[in-house]
């Protein structure tokens, strides 16, 4: 019994790990512009095929495999604010967030005709045997994602709280004309933190496709449940996106081993509805935040 | 000199009579088959190698002369995986085009809302997808055939061998989409005719990343074997999180299991897995005088040379669907009434991709669990279970 419900939190842990990461990326352009970016999704996706790509197709090396996905991501990222974000100005958010639905659209079409539809996969980054705790197994990729969601929680809080150029880039969020009148070049902040985005999202791809696979209209999908975590953690909190992702993980692991596989995602959905409802901040927003919050 | 000129004109004369000749026996009017299929959208995995498929083998059977000397000419319409779109494209091609047969459409939605078109318009129709609604009831379906396998025959293929393995209590995991639903439908209403009890019944979503929770319940109900139901990337994480699990029980896919992309991405975590499997994937391992091997053979070559990829078996649907017009235009010539009598009343141990076709009155698809063979993945390969 005790082995089994190991075994459901760790399902749970491998599942959450995939929303946490997802969940991270959603938070820098929020942060730095309260743009909600809906093709992040994308950018995960784009991060496993774009790894697939260069590490087997072209069998180059596993390192230079990384960088070379991060920049072609990257390089995406900065296409997409350039090309649609940019030139629009001060218009409406909602406007902004409509338009990254439309990006998500062309990107998966792109996608599509590069990587057709089959799903795609590489090797983990250590292959082995699963580890076994207590009779639960857990695939050793599992930690290399949790390894990686810590360090890159570890290096936005470093970047946003004690670098100048996060610290402007959040004063971008709060304030842009008060952001512009300091000196702040409020439009390369943007710019930036739609770049860094999209390497989070590489990122996350490459961490998660050898557990998860990736195909190209897999995006909606991690987008919603990244999305959840989220905001169930609190909008533009780091350390909140990755508690609510792996709450949401757990949560449906559980709900599917004791109660029903079938009912997994209402009920974690429900669970996070019900937390909201009590602190709409999220677990990590304070109030204040929330008052800031342009929605 | 003068002489040998003359030869020479009279030699070009005779070709050029020979050309003539040859010209118009081709100038005999072509013969329209129509074909629907989910070219793009969400079912184009299926589409896409069905119209491949077609326009391959209406190329190969015009370089070889026609039918009685008829060109084919196959109008293939894309439906974008929607019902709507199916319709539009039966009334193009019945109205506008004037095609002797339907082929197609890919997905049991289009087929059906299709099927009240062509039984209006008294023209045949062979659908590619498998929904037993398509053809049943028989008596309301005249005009209508299909050439994929029911999931029930799939279904019954497993639990047949399951009966002679002595395997007793099974778990079942479904994907939450219309192939799970129908199979596990299947699944939980054929189960006791074989004495089989389904001890779990667990689901998952189609893109979800992790099984283990599933299948660690499947195993604690006392399950002797796992059977998933699904096609795409959840059967290859079934597969793995299955294998890391060490669960000690052997997992049975469905027939949707036999895409060598799913070897290529299980590797080793697909050793021993079992599924029923429609020939197709395992020509080479079927003995030389079974009846499909040499279609099989020709099949798989052709099509990997011309698009260098697997076919599939979904690519089969449309060849089978395709040849049993042709099969009935050699036969019958381009009169619809004849071709659907042709095809009902003629169809015997006739040899295709997905099975070997015995049509009826009573039936108007013609396959058991005969068309599919038990296999087990060996070595990264499948091998026919005895």
């Amino acid at each position: 019994m005790f082995s089994m419900l190991i075994q459901f939190v760790l399902s749970g842990i491998t599942v959450g790990a995939v929303y946490a990461l997802v969940g991270l990326g959603f938070n820098i352009i929020y942060n730095a512009t309260s743009i909600i970016n809906l093709a992040q999704g994308e950018f995960v996706v784009m991060g496993g095929l774009v790894m697939w790509f260069f590490s087997q197709w072209l069998q180059i090396p596993f390192f230079l495999s990384v960088i070379l996905t991060i920049l072609v991501v990257g390089l995406v990222g900065f296409i997409m604010e350039r090309f649609t974000i940019n030139p629009l100005k001060n218009a409406d958010l909602l406007l902004m967030i409509m338009i990254t639905v439309a990006v998500s659209i062309v990107l998966r079409g792109i996608l599509m005709f590069k990587f057709g539809k089959d799903p795609y996969s590489y090797p983990p980054f250590t292959t082995g045997e699963p580890i076994t705790i207590f009779g639960a197994v857990i695939q050793q990729q599992v930690l290399w994602v949790l390894g990686i969601t810590l360090a890159c929680i570890g290096l936005i809080f470093l970047f946003f709280n004690k670098t100048m150029l996060g610290k402007a880039m959040s004063a971008c969020a709060v304030n842009p004309t008060a952001a512009k009148l300091v000196g702040i070049n409020v439009s390369r902040m943007i710019m930036l933190s739609f770049i860094l985005s999209a390497i989070l999202g590489a990122i996350g791809g490459i961490a998660i496709t050898p557990i998860s696979l990736m195909e190209y209209d897999k995006g909606p999908a991690l987008a919603v449940k990244g999305f959840c975590a989220a905001i169930m953690g609190g909008l533009g909190n780091s350390m909140g996106a990755v508690v609510g992702g792996f709450i949401i993980g757990v949560l449906e692991s559980l709900t599917a081993g004791y109660i029903h596989s079938g009912f997994k995602d209402a009920i974690a959905l429900i669970i996070m509805l019900a937390i909201l409802f009590f602190k709409p901040a999220g677990i990590f927003g304070s109030k204040a935040s929330l008052s800031v919050r342009k929605f | 000199m003068k002489c040998k000129g003359r030869s020479i004109l009279k030699v070009l004369a005779l070709v050029l009579m020979l050309l003539l000749v040859a010209k118009a026996s081709m100038a005999k009017e072509p013969y329209k088959i129509g074909a629907i299929f989910s070219v793009t959208g969400p079912a184009s995995f299926l589409g896409e190698p069905e119209k491949n498929t077609v326009i391959m083998l209406a190329d190969q059977i015009n370089k070889a002369g026609g039918i009685n000397g008829h060109p084919v000419e196959v109008i293939v319409e894309d439906d974008k995986s929607d019902e709507g779109l199916a319709v539009l494209a039966a009334k193009k091609l019945l109205d506008k085009d004037k095609v002797i047969a339907i082929i197609g459409p890919s997905i049991t939605g289009s087929s059906m809302a299709i099927i009240p078109i062509v039984q209006a318009a008294k023209t045949p129709l062979i659908s590619a997808a498998a929904g037993a609604g398509i053809t049943n009831p028989v008596s309301e379906r005249y005009w209508v055939f299909k050439t994929a396998q029911y999931d029930v025959s799939a279904v019954i293929a497993i639990y047949k061998y399951m009966q002679n393995k002595g395997i007793k209590k099974v778990g079942i995991i479904t994907i939450t989409n219309a192939f799970g639903d129908q199979g596990r439908k299947a699944l939980l209403e054929l189960a006791p005719k074989y004495g089989i009890t389904v001890v779990a019944d667990e689901r998952y979503g189609p893109k979800d990343a992790d099984m283990t929770t599933q299948l660690t319940k499947i195993k604690a109900a006392g399950a002797q074997a796992v059977i998933n139901w699904s096609v795409g990337p959840t059967q290859v994480i079934v597969t793995k999180n299955w294998h890391d699990l060490k669960l000690g029980i052997p997992l049975y896919q469905s027939h949707g299991w036999g895409s060598k992309k799913n070897l290529e991405l299980a590797g080793p975590a697909a050793e021993g897995v079992i599924a029923p499997l429609g020939r197709l994937v395992v020509w080479d391992k079927l003995p030389d005088k079974h009846p499909q091997k040499a279609i099989l053979k020709k099949y798989d070559t052709d099509y990997k040379a011309r698009y260098k990829t697997e076919p599939g078996t979904f690519g089969g649907h449309a060849y089978d669907a395709f040849m049993l017009v042709v099969d009935a235009l050699k036969h019958v010539g381009p009169d619809k009434q004849k071709i659907r009598d042709y095809i009902e009343n003629n169809i015997k141990n006739w040899p295709g991709i997905s099975g070997i076709y015995n049509m009826s009155k009573e039936d108007h698809c013609g396959m058991d669990d005969t068309a599919f063979e038990m296999t087990i993945v060996k070595q990264g390969k499948w091998e026919i279970l005895k």
